[in-house]
């Protein structure tokens, strides 16, 4: 039977899992009001894009991992076990890896459309390359409206990178030297396989374990392949994550020799490799660190 | 029996087969689970293909990131899908002959009738063994549980690291984009694309039948981002039946290509084109008055040809295909299946055809309309219609074989998640024949509604 009590306690309960709840969800005004702010909108080109337009699509393709309110808790990623396979993005924090713009700034517009289109390698994350443009530029609006952040923050002003230098043995070999200097190794190792003295350590700003990039592997880095790609990786960091931003550590010049020597560490046929190979470059080695 | 009273039964059991075999498709929530995306990201509606779907299914079934390859499972993951459905249906034909008089076939009446039914199942499999080295095969089933290899085939992707350079053999259906095997529509009448079947009546070619999966090889080539993509395939001339049981040597080819465009707000519009042609045998041996399976010869020609197209507006989406057959005057003479007993004639050395007899041409066109109001609720509005343009033999009416196929329908993904897919399905189909009742020669109407729970998991 009963008691009075016992009532209480169930209601007080009751209340207070209902605002446990509802804490954790966005209400509808809260939902009209950021679809309609000014910072729901993406600018891509001469492409608009509309958050309100991408709701169909991000309900049909990306709400199963990143959730209804864009925490990255939608019913798959339970099923995601770091390392191996890493939690889905949380948009309500607005902090992103793949950004032309310096460590700790909010990314550009085109930032979020191309990781869309190129998706994220070693995650769940496939290469949405089927959308329109239009499309997409809608979901990176909608992306925007999950975080108040972007509400009252610009993005940052994107680096500049360098036109690309020629491939020289002098500069493989500098930027072996860099790899040294800025201790690279000592999460991607030496021979760049991730298996630096620290690598097991790795954990992102959430504290869920995180794997080094691999080298040796062949898989494409998480924010693009090509050149212009690595280079913009290192230099503005992957935030969120412990990779760092090296803006500060390496020169413009020194930083494309870092590229070249990167290329040296992967398995595919290149000409930094040949050079490396006709050097007979060896990995660095801890002592050679500063 | 006579020839009008095997084209009834023929009908009767055709709708019987399709109730019993409809559901073989291709939806696959193995898939689902495997990379923890729900249904809707690759089917418009499950199990229709929407334009990611149809990437992936074009590069070998990958995502084309690094966990394609089987070793980043977990070890208890288990590519395997069932499809069945449950449904209650109502099936009407307004001219069904019936003896009037013991053993005479003196009239036609209307037959109805209703029950509960259940169709066939589908027991599906595939996906990597390897990067860029897959596999799939479908068990399907009658309701009897009597299964036969509806797919079975291997595939090499990306060859020399190519998108333009992926291969498949074994038991495959054809490269349509607008895919049979992928339909929403399920009933008695509505379950057949009739272009992708159409058989001019008297005619012996059944293989011609584009809907149906064939043993072939196929090379296929797509851009990087499926934009663009064409295949060209070769396979045998047996209408998909196992131990090439018809002609000595006899092929059929397909191309295929097509392109899509990005129109903005709208989607993603895709148009192709596909050319069908093909040979199979009118003469076999014969034992005992019985042809000898695989001893066909004298091959005769058959084509088909059209458009294709799926085209978005938003939440409102069409699909279409169009074809212009046409088949040699010895089949249109009913000379090409003899093994089965479609067809009587055999070609024996020496034969001639009737005198005027000529090739039979046909145009058809199926459009099918999709209004999406959520991932989880469409509405569809189908529509085939065929026109004999030229009948075989001279004195035959010109609309004979004519067919015309509405369907309205609607699915309703109850559930709809990265582990099963749940459908409630009511749909109702009309289909007329032309001049094809059993007794009279007149039109021939039926119609199809049911009520369904289509599920797979």
């Amino acid at each position: 039977m009963r008691t009075p009590h016992f009532t209480i306690l169930a209601c007080a309960v009751a209340v207070l899992a209902f605002a446990g709840i509802s804490s954790a969800q966005v209400t509808a005004y809260q939902e009209h009001q950021w679809l309609n702010s000014p910072a729901a909108v993406s600018h891509i080109g001469t492409i608009t894009g509309h958050a309100q337009d991408a709701a169909m699509d991000y309900r049909r393709y990306c709400v199963v991992c990143h959730g209804e309110i864009g925490d990255g808790n939608g019913e798959s990623a339970r099923w995601f076990d770091p390392p191996l396979y890493p939690k889905p993005r949380d948009f309500t924090l607005a902090v992103f890896e793949c950004r032309s713009t310096p460590t700790g700034t909010l990314p550009t517009d085109e930032d979020l459309f191309n990781t869309i289109a190129r998706g994220m390698d070693r995650s769940n994350m496939p290469p949405w390359n089927t959308f329109t443009r239009q499309e997409r530029a809608d979901l990176v609006a909608w992306i925007k409206h999950f975080s108040p952040r972007w509400q009252t923050e610009k993005p940052g002003t994107p680096i500049v990178i360098p036109p690309e230098p020629e491939v020289t043995a002098d500069r493989v070999k500098a930027g072996r030297d860099v790899f040294a200097r800025v201790q690279c190794w000592k999460c991607h190792g030496v021979t760049g396989r991730a298996n630096g003295p620290s690598a097991s350590t790795l954990q992102n700003d959430l504290g869920q374990p995180i794997a080094a990039y691999n080298f040796q592997e062949g898989s494409r880095p998480k924010c693009g392949s090509t050149d212009q790609d690595i280079y913009r990786i290192f230099m503005t960091g992957l935030d969120g994550t412990p990779m760092p931003s090296f803006a500060d550590n390496i020169k413009p010049d020194e930083a494309w020799d870092l590229v070249f020597y990167l290329r040296t560490l992967q398995p595919f046929p290149s000409k930094e490799k040949d050079i490396a190979n006709q050097l007979g470059l060896t990995p660095v080695t801890p002592a050679t660190g500063p | 029996m006579t020839s009008s009273r095997k084209v009834v039964s023929g009908l009767l059991f055709s709708v019987v087969c399709v109730l019993l075999f409809s559901p073989s498709a291709n939806a696959f929530p193995a898939f689902a689970r495997k990379y923890g995306l729900r249904c809707s990201a690759c089917h418009e509606a499950w199990p229709m293909l929407n334009y990611f779907g149809q990437k992936f299914k074009d590069n070998g079934y990958q995502l084309m990131n690094d966990r394609d390859s089987p070793v980043w499972q977990n070890p208890s993951y288990w590519p395997v899908t069932f499809r069945i459905t449950p449904f209650w249906s109502r099936e009407s034909t307004n001219k069904v002959a019936v003896d009037t008089t013991a053993g005479i076939n003196a009239g036609e009446t209307q037959l109805t009738n209703s029950s509960f039914n259940v169709s066939g199942l589908d027991i599906l499999s595939g996906g990597t063994l390897e990067n860029n080295l897959s596999v799939l095969f479908v068990l399907s089933s009658d309701e009897f549980a009597s299964f036969h290899f509806e797919s079975v085939n291997v595939r090499f992707d990306n060859v020399f690291h190519s998108p333009w350079a992926n291969f498949k053999f074994g038991k495959f259906e054809l490269d349509n984009f607008v895919s049979e095997k992928r339909e929403l529509t399920l009933s008695g009448n509505g379950a057949t694309y009739q272009i992708y079947h159409f058989i001019p009546v008297g005619d012996g070619n059944i293989f011609g039948q584009m809907g149906d999966n064939q043993f072939g090889a196929e090379w296929m080539g797509h851009s990087f981002n499926d934009r663009t993509r064409a295949s060209a395939a070769v396979f045998s001339s047996t209408d998909g039946n196992v131990d090439d049981p018809y002609g000595k040597n006899a092929y059929t080819g397909f191309f295929t290509a097509s392109q899509a465009f990005d129109a903005g707000k709208a989607g993603v519009e895709r148009i192709g084109a596909y050319v069908m042609y093909g040979e199979a045998p009118t003469f076999y041996l014969t034992s005992g008055g019985a042809p000898i399976p695989g001893s066909g010869t004298g091959n005769k020609t058959f084509s088909r040809e059209g458009i294709e197209g799926l085209i978005y507006l938003g939440k409102f989406n069409f699909q279409f295909v169009t074809q212009h057959g046409e088949d040699s005057a010895w089949f249109g003479a009913c000379y090409g299946d003899l093994v089965d007993g479609i067809c009587p004639n055999n070609n024996i050395p020496g034969t001639v055809l009737p005198a005027g007899a000529r090739n039979p041409t046909w145009n058809g066109a199926y459009a099918e309309f999709h209004y999406t109001l959520n991932p989880q609720l469409i509405f569809i509005e189908k529509n085939d219609w065929v026109r004999m343009s030229q009948q075989a033999l001279p004195g035959t009416p010109g609309n004979l074989g004519n067919i015309d196929n509405y369907t309205f329908a609607l699915r309703w993904y109850v559930i709809m998640n990265n582990r099963a897919g749940f459908a409630l399905h009511p749909e109702y189909s009309w289909l007329r024949l032309r001049g094809e009742s059993p007794v009279t020669g007149s039109d021939l109407t039926s119609s199809s509604l049911m009520l369904g729970w289509d599920f797979d998991f």
